[in-house]
């Protein structure tokens, strides 16, 4: 048994209540948060979290198939557009 | 000569080894395997006789997945980390390092053969 199995996942205990809230009420409402590092419980699925991702909230609509993972990863914090060394070179060549 | 999940083996190595020619058995399996069936690991394939052969065959076929199941499996969990978006689905489209690794050096497994970009010297030159 290794060491994360016997510590348990970690779900953000005020995002819970928020989801555990919502689901007695039967309401379905985009929760904003900053718990990137918080496991996607089973009873998350359905709704639609903002993650924040240092920047702006992220929309999330939780699947099935992403319980488990970490909300943080369906929030990308970086964006890679080009190099710029190769932009030059696409525009470049075409007028030589 | 043995085959074993359509693979054939090789006939002078040592079955521990030998059984790792198939694709989804590594060292530790192909020692359970072994173990189970009864067999000493230093065996040569080629010294196995056929009723070792398809007892081997038997609790691989049981047991284990190999070969074509184990490879869409594989392709199956990365797909799935593809579909819901996460961020080693976006690495995996990108082939790129899944697991964190730098990208400012290395991870050429990854990124295949160095691509070249000749661009800002051109412009050192005209000044």
């Amino acid at each position: 048994m290794s060491r994360s199995i016997k510590k348990g996942p970690y779900i953000d205990p005020k995002l819970q209540q928020k989801v555990e809230a919502l689901n007695k009420s039967n309401r379905k409402q985009v929760i904003k948060t900053w718990c990137r590092s918080s496991t996607i419980a089973p009873d998350f699925v359905g709704h639609t979290f903002a993650v924040h991702n240092g920047n702006k909230f992220i929309p999330v609509y939780i699947q099935e198939s992403m319980v488990g993972h970490k909300l943080g990863e369906f929030a990308p914090t970086r964006i890679f557009r080009a190099h710029p060394g190769l932009k030059t070179e696409t525009t470049t060549t075409p007028s030589e | 000569m043995a085959r074993i999940a359509g693979v054939d083996l090789p006939k002078n190595k040592r079955s521990e080894i030998g059984l790792t020619y198939i694709y989804g058995i590594g060292r530790a399996t192909s020692k359970k395997i072994l173990e189970k069936a009864g067999i000493d690991v230093n065996k040569k394939i080629g010294d196995l006789t056929d009723d070792e052969v398809s007892k081997i065959r038997n609790i691989i076929q049981a047991e284990y997945k190999t070969e074509g199941a184990m490879r869409s499996e594989m392709q199956m969990n990365i797909k799935r980390l593809m579909d819901i978006g996460s961020y080693r689905g976006l690495r995996h489209r990108k082939g790129l390092p899944v697991r964190g690794q730098r990208t400012r050096t290395n991870s050429r497994t990854r990124k295949g053969k160095r691509k070249t970009v000749a661009g800002k010297k051109k412009v050192l030159a005209k000044k």
